[in-house]
């Protein structure tokens, strides 16, 4: 039993770790103010990324700052369009995707010639019974709390998420502090790539995001915007998600695999609704803010 | 006005609302083509599989407009929510919804000697209601509880996957080594064959009448009005005496339906069967490009859905002849999307044609 308990732990954390990463990323992004469903896609982007770096260069370390690099990329295509264009964020989250999709597709392609996946790449060390990679996303939804909670800075970003024109008015740079959102869940859904990648595996597989970005931004909703909400979010997604395979193993009928997929998806209908707790976006979230001269 | 004056206002109104989806259009090309070039592989000998993938036979032209019949559906659905101001971005959820739905109707229920004709008709019924309901849930939940509609639609979407892979699994499938549900009886399809030799079926009339409802619904009937109102300020509307809450339903619902329309004519025109799908696989997307590149216009759609159509129907003769990569079209989506969104970014054309006394559109 105690087995039992440990490995539904250890699968927990795991199932956790990217969707922890991608949902700070997501954090930042909407306190700022910037609806951000390209999620998804950066997270794609970034576990390409990661294991292109890796395998040129047979550094796991350098395939992180990969990851990260082409998570900023992804991202600061998404702020340009959104902040300084005013695009409609959902519609340029929903064209970052797509582009990621076809980019990682394209490459994959290219560099190794075949469509299903890269081959083995060096990958990021265990530390005990866990990759590296889960400790650090764990650090930083601390760290982003504190970040978020804790310094001028982190209150400067909340308030152009809240109310961008009495930011403005008290000398805060709202544009600025938007791209700094945005850009950072740029580098945070490049890590929760490189923790599919080369974290949690060793290589990459063709669409490996497999919808996490958007179980990661139904974290975010369900841990209200928060840090550590959202670590609590996708630690109870991260524990549904092995409950399942852990039924599967243990040859217990009953409850098909499929109801516990949708248990994350339905938990944030209900939250939003009001149904089980509440959950309130920031007040200036995916409205684009317009100087006015 | 005079006659000839009128028809160049239109004309030039036209072109305006035109410009920048046609540009984005062109930059979206353009970067397909670089694409191409960096891949090593020749852009001229790409252009000619296009071309003799879309045009080279009756049979291939057919095989386009085949692709083009789902894009014209979700174009529409994600089109006609968002001039109420809402963003469907659940169209693949209603889709799937609306295939499983269909598959019920057309497998289990024969129709009476006499009446086979009724079975196609009430299997799209069946997948427009399905499609309907999954909308609809959204629309209810904005109207009532103030939910983003985006963020349930992704939702949605997730649970319509599981849901539908569950019901496959457990219900649909006459044993567990088939991939898909059991075959449409023969009845419920549509027929095949418009163009000799290609699979193009019915569902081209299916689609293009829906479209001119459409058009009929947003632009000729009160409720289409109320639409509108909401899209442009709900708040006034409102004020003017329009139930934002009810238009806000039925929008999602009209909207689902049409999308679950997709499905349907999907499942009796082709594949005549719901296949297992282990992921979203990008309907609702394609749908949001076509909608935005016809400028939200039924007859924008349509044109839009044509030209995806072509990409989608040109790619494998592409990739065989010329070798250039299917991801190709995704990227060239991406970026279409990007340019279209980026509103602003077009404004120069705007002060441009503001300088020449033209009122600003």
């Amino acid at each position: 039993m105690s087995w039992a308990l440990f490995t539904f732990v250890i699968a927990t954390l795991r199932a956790a770790t990217p969707l922890l990463l991608a949902a700070l990323g997501g954090v930042f992004s909407e306190r700022s103010g910037v609806v951000n469903i390209a999620l998804e896609g950066i997270m794609l982007a970034g576990a390409w990324g990661a294991v292109y770096v890796s395998f040129l260069t047979g550094s796991a370390w350098l395939g992180l700052l990969g990851a990260i690099a082409i998570g900023v990329v992804m991202a600061g295509l998404h702020a340009i369009a959104s902040i300084k264009y005013h695009a409609d964020q959902v519609v340029s989250g929903t064209a970052i995707n797509l582009l990621a999709t076809g980019f990682t597709e394209f490459m994959l392609n290219r560099v190794w010639g075949q469509g299903g996946g890269s081959p083995k790449v060096a990958s990021l060390p265990d530390i005990g019974p866990l990759n590296l990679i889960v400790y650090i996303a764990f650090g930083l939804a601390i760290l982003s709390w504190v970040v978020l909670y804790r310094t001028p800075w982190g209150l400067r970003l909340r308030s152009v998420g809240e109310h961008p024109l009495a930011a403005d008015t008290l000398g805060i740079n709202v544009f600025k502090m938007r791209y700094a959102g945005v850009l950072l869940s740029g580098v945070l859904g490049g890590l929760a790539g490189a923790a599919l990648s080369i974290g949690l595996l060793s290589r990459f597989v063709r669409g490996m995001s497999a919808g996490k970005g958007f179980i990661a931004l139904a974290a975010m909703i369900f841990g209200n915007w928060n840090p550590i909400g959202a670590m609590g979010a996708t630690l109870l997604f991260g524990a549904a998600q092995s409950l399942s395979t852990i039924f599967q193993l243990m040859g217990i009928e009953g409850i098909p695999s499929q109801f516990f997929n949708m248990i994350p998806y339905v938990l944030t209908m209900l939250i939003l609704a009001g149904f089980v707790g509440k959950s309130v976006a920031p007040a200036a979230d995916g409205v684009p803010y317009k100087k006015t001269t | 006005m005079p006659e000839e004056a009128r028809w160049k206002e239109t004309l030039k109104q036209g072109l305006r609302t035109f410009a920048v989806p046609v540009l984005a259009t062109v930059v979206g090309l353009a970067v397909g083509i670089l694409c191409i070039i960096v891949a090593g592989k020749d852009p001229v000998k790409a252009a000619q599989a296009f071309v003799q993938a879309v045009a080279g036979s009756p049979r291939m032209f057919g095989n386009v407009l085949v692709s083009t019949i789902p894009l014209i559906f979700t174009g529409l659905a994600v089109a006609f929510a968002y001039r109420a101001g809402l963003f469907n971005i659940g169209v693949e959820g209603q889709y799937l919804v609306a295939q499983v739905a269909t598959v019920v109707v057309g497998v289990w229920w024969t129709p009476p000697q006499g009446f086979a004709w009724l079975h196609p008709i009430l299997a799209l019924a069946a997948g427009a209601v399905a499609g309907a309901i999954w909308g609809g849930i959204v629309g209810l939940l904005k109207a009532w509880k103030g939910v983003h509609e985006v963020i349930n639609s992704i939702m949605m979407n997730w649970i319509a996957l599981f849901l539908c892979d569950w019901l496959l699994k457990t219900y649909l499938r006459p044993d567990n080594s088939r991939a898909s549900s059991y075959d449409l009886q023969e009845t419920a399809w549509l027929t095949q064959g418009l163009i000799p030799g290609s699979r193009l079926h019915t569902g081209i009339w299916i689609a293009l009448a829906t479209a001119v409802v459409v058009w009929f619904i947003l632009f000729k009937t009160s409720l289409g009005y109320e639409i509108r109102a909401v899209g442009y300020s709900p708040g006034a509307a409102e004020y003017g005496g329009i139930s934002v809450a009810k238009a806000l339903i039925l929008t999602m619902a009209i909207s689902g339906a049409i999308a679950g329309m997709a499905g349907s004519v999907q499942t009796m025109g082709l594949n005549h069967r719901f296949n297992e799908t282990s992921t979203l696989v990008g309907y609702g997307f394609d749908g949001i490009a076509v909608a935005l590149v016809g400028r939200l216009h039924p007859v924008g759609v349509c044109l839009a859905a044509l030209l995806f159509g072509a990409l989608d129907a040109s790619s494998p003769l592409m990739q065989a002849m010329a070798d250039v990569p299917k991801a190709v079209v995704s990227i060239v989506q991406g970026i279409v999307i990007l340019f279209v969104a980026a509103e602003s970014l077009w404004n120069f054309l705007q002060k441009r044609s503001a300088k020449k006394g033209v009122p600003a559109a």
